[in-house]
């Protein structure tokens, strides 16, 4: 394989591209070319997620379209990985050809610490970073992905790198995309846990392969003033000396 | 704090409010917390010891869908099977029904007090306000259980009743109540209640319990428990209610060599619960104990419309084990009262809805970060995630007017990403409104709608471009 396409994911787009660049480094450097289709959009998780799925599907059959020649799609994201890969087939459970296309994408649709680990074999991607940096689990990519050792063991390959693992690392922050506003204080109790656990590692770093709820626990740390940054696994990884 | 007993019937179901005053309790968080962080511990531990966990689990979940797939077979079977074991079988169509069915039996016997053992059946038809609106004195005799009815509460977990209460909440509960001298000790308190329930046994007429399992072949229903009293509900008074859903059948004796192993593993982390009873028919001639009558209620409720609708069908399969609230985030906080019926947590959110529960039910679907950690430890394998979002689907395309202005926003979301143009033009007016909120280095507040994200965190301030206005340069 030589030509992936990146799925950017609509967070990094418009709000986070500093992830995207990264990513791009990261994959480059494993020697593959990138491709960005301009004409992606969104895999359309918040509306399907929040029961609107005639919305969802909409956005589904456009993302087919746009990433249907491609011959691996990488995204930095395990959550809309999950979204193509698990949901998408359910959204077109009575449209047999939608259904065969969105298997047929899903295969070609990878996360980007599962595709460097699982599909390159690569687990020392040749990063360096200065600094404490603790991990915690993104509950798609963890359970739905079975992420389990591979965004780790790039993490503990990178040089000069600290790493500090996280009390409950598996347990969800709270963010839940639509689920942050609408229950709003059961979200915050579970990301003043999250938090509470980050502080007692001592890092000055959290990262994670996904950026919503890295936005939601940095968020968090700002807010209680807790000097720890959140910071994409890509960033960390596009990291040089 | 929670709710008086047993008005979920009528009664409107407010999860937000519920999950509000739980996280504004500071020892009913602390006390939850650590219960089921225990079970999830003791979970977690027995299960690394037992390769062959997973097997158990395929096995469990084949039992129960085959159940299902004919059930109305093996409900057949089994009301052959009990009658032919002297018991008697009585079919609910409905809560009403159950109740009347069981009041009737009451009434039939001149009962004037019941024991009950641990039964979420009985809590979902309401039956002790029912029982105790004839003046008949109902008694429950699962620790849990029993401090709830004194504290004049709700079941907070339909496995552990009262893990929301510390022992210094118990002292003065039975203090008050059973004017017992103020002990924190629980072996002490766990005393007292049996000196206190032995008297009950004693004197109650008749028994009510719940059915973990009901087996087709033999009429056999099986009770899982661990502290003992449900063998003296069913064998001391004279009469025995056994009350199930219908779903809780199982085909044959040699399928419960697999749920004797699974239920208790996932409810505790128990490698087999303390007192495991298989009951058939009543007392037998020349058997020394058991009562002279044996009911069956066999309850549907609503169960045979979810039989009947394969996308969520497999929510019938359920055990009640309580795994899924033990490792539920949301419920560890919102607590099982916030549910507004005794099934709370992940199947809650999915069951109460499915049953026809209350007004407001159609929320608790979205009481869930989607987290997937149920679906992890169901020993059935019921994919709880997925029944969630199909029952989020459900309440938007059930609701007209209500979230009109969520729906608005879908369609304009939905528009916008389904096309090159719109989709850039979309991110830079965000961006633009998102730089009026900007405070030095963030968003500290930001306006309604979304003035609930900066309640609890900042929001990002928004690059000078998105991605894709840039080279893509790395």
């Amino acid at each position: 394989m030589t030509r992936v396409a990146l799925f950017t994911t609509c967070l990094v787009d418009h709000l986070f591209p500093q992830v995207a660049r990264s990513t791009i480094r990261v994959l480059r450097r494993a020697g593959l070319e990138v491709d960005v289709p301009r004409a992606q959009t969104c895999c359309g998780q918040l509306p399907f997620n929040d029961g609107f799925w005639e919305e969802a599907r909409r956005i589904a059959r456009y993302h087919l379209q746009v990433f249907a020649d491609s011959e691996a799609v990488v995204a930095p994201s395990g959550s809309c990985v999950t979204m193509v890969r698990h949901f998408y087939p359910t959204l077109f459970a009575d449209e047999p050809a939608l259904q065969t296309q969105a298997h047929e994408v899903a295969a070609r649709t990878y996360e980007l610490t599962e595709f460097l680990v699982r599909r390159l074999g690569v687990s020392d991607v040749g990063a360096t970073f200065r600094g404490r940096v603790t991990y915690l689990a993104s509950c798609h990519g963890f359970r739905e992905l079975h992420l389990r050792d591979e965004p780790l063991r790039l993490l503990q390959a990178v040089r000069a790198l600290e790493y500090v693992p996280l009390d409950g690392m598996d347990e969800c922050c709270g963010f839940g995309g639509a689920f942050s506003l609408k229950m709003a204080e059961i979200s915050g109790a579970m990301l003043a846990t999250k938090i509470d656990a980050i502080r007692r590692t001592g890092a000055e770093v959290v990262t994670g392969t996904d950026i919503s709820c890295l936005m939601h626990v940095q968020g968090g740390l700002e807010r209680q003033h807790v000097p720890v940054r959140a910071m994409h696994l890509a960033e960390i990884l596009a990291g040089e000396g | 704090m929670g709710p008086e007993r047993a008005h979920h019937e009528a009664g409107q179901i407010d999860f937000l409010d519920g999950a509000r005053r739980a996280l504004a309790d500071p020892a009913f968080q602390a006390n939850l917390q650590r219960a089921v962080h225990t079970f999830r511990q003791n979970r977690t531990r027995v299960l690394a010891t037992l390769p062959e966990w997973e097997t158990w689990r395929e096995q469990a979940r084949a039992i129960k869908a085959h159940t299902l797939a004919h059930l109305d077979h093996y409900l057949e079977v089994l009301d052959r099977s009990v009658r032919g074991a002297g018991g008697q079988v009585h079919w609910a169509a409905d809560a009403e029904e159950a109740r009347r069915i069981i009041l009737d039996l009451a009434g039939r016997h001149g009962v004037r007090r019941i024991v009950k053992s641990k039964s979420s059946t009985t809590s979902e038809i309401a039956l002790n306000p029912a029982l105790e609106e004839e003046g008949i004195e109902v008694t429950e005799t699962d620790l849990g259980e029993f401090i709830m009815q004194l504290a004049d509460e709700e079941p907070v977990h339909f496995v552990a009743p009262a893990i929301h209460k510390s022992p210094e909440q118990v002292a003065t509960l039975f203090a008050d109540r059973l004017a017992t001298p103020r002990t924190t000790d629980p072996e002490a308190l766990t005393q007292a209640a049996r000196l206190h329930l032995r008297e009950t046994f004693l004197r109650a007429e008749m028994g009510i319990s719940g059915v973990n399992f009901a087996v087709a072949e033999s009429g056999t229903i099986v009770l899982f428990e661990n502290e003992g009293n449900a063998r003296m509900v069913t064998t001391l008074p004279r009469v025995h209610v056994a009350v199930m859903g219908m779903e809780k059948v199982v085909p044959r004796l040699a399928d419960l060599a697999i749920m004797l192993r699974v239920l208790p593993l996932s409810a505790t982390g128990s490698r087999m619960a303390e007192y495991v009873s298989l009951i058939t028919g009543p007392r037998r001639s020349g058997e020394a104990d058991g009562p002279d009558e044996f009911h069956l209620v066999i309850l549907d409720n609503g169960r045979s419309r979810i039989l009947g609708d394969p996308e969520v069908r497999e929510a019938l399969q359920c055990i009640r084990c309580g795994a899924c609230l033990n490792v539920c985030p949301v419920y560890e906080r919102a607590g099982g009262h916030a549910y507004g019926s005794i099934y709370s947590g992940p199947i809650g959110a999915v069951l109460t809805p499915l049953l026809g529960g209350a007004s407001g039910a159609g929320e608790l679907p979205f009481a869930s970060t989607l987290c997937g950690a149920c679906a992890e430890v169901c020993p059935v394998k019921i994919d709880i995630p997925r029944l969630l979002l199909v029952m989020r689907r459900r309440a938007v395309e059930g609701s007209r007017a209500a979230a009109w202005m969520e729906r608005v926003g879908m369609r304009i979301y939905a528009l916008a990403a389904t096309s090159e143009r719109r989709w850039a033009w979309g991110g830079r007016a965000l961006r633009a409104a998102l730089r009026l909120f900007v405070r030095g280095a963030t968003v500290p507040r930001l306006p309604f709608p979304f003035a609930a994200w900066t309640r609890y965190r900042t929001f990002p301030a928004p690059p000078p471009e998105a991605f894709r206005d840039t080279d893509h340069g790395a």
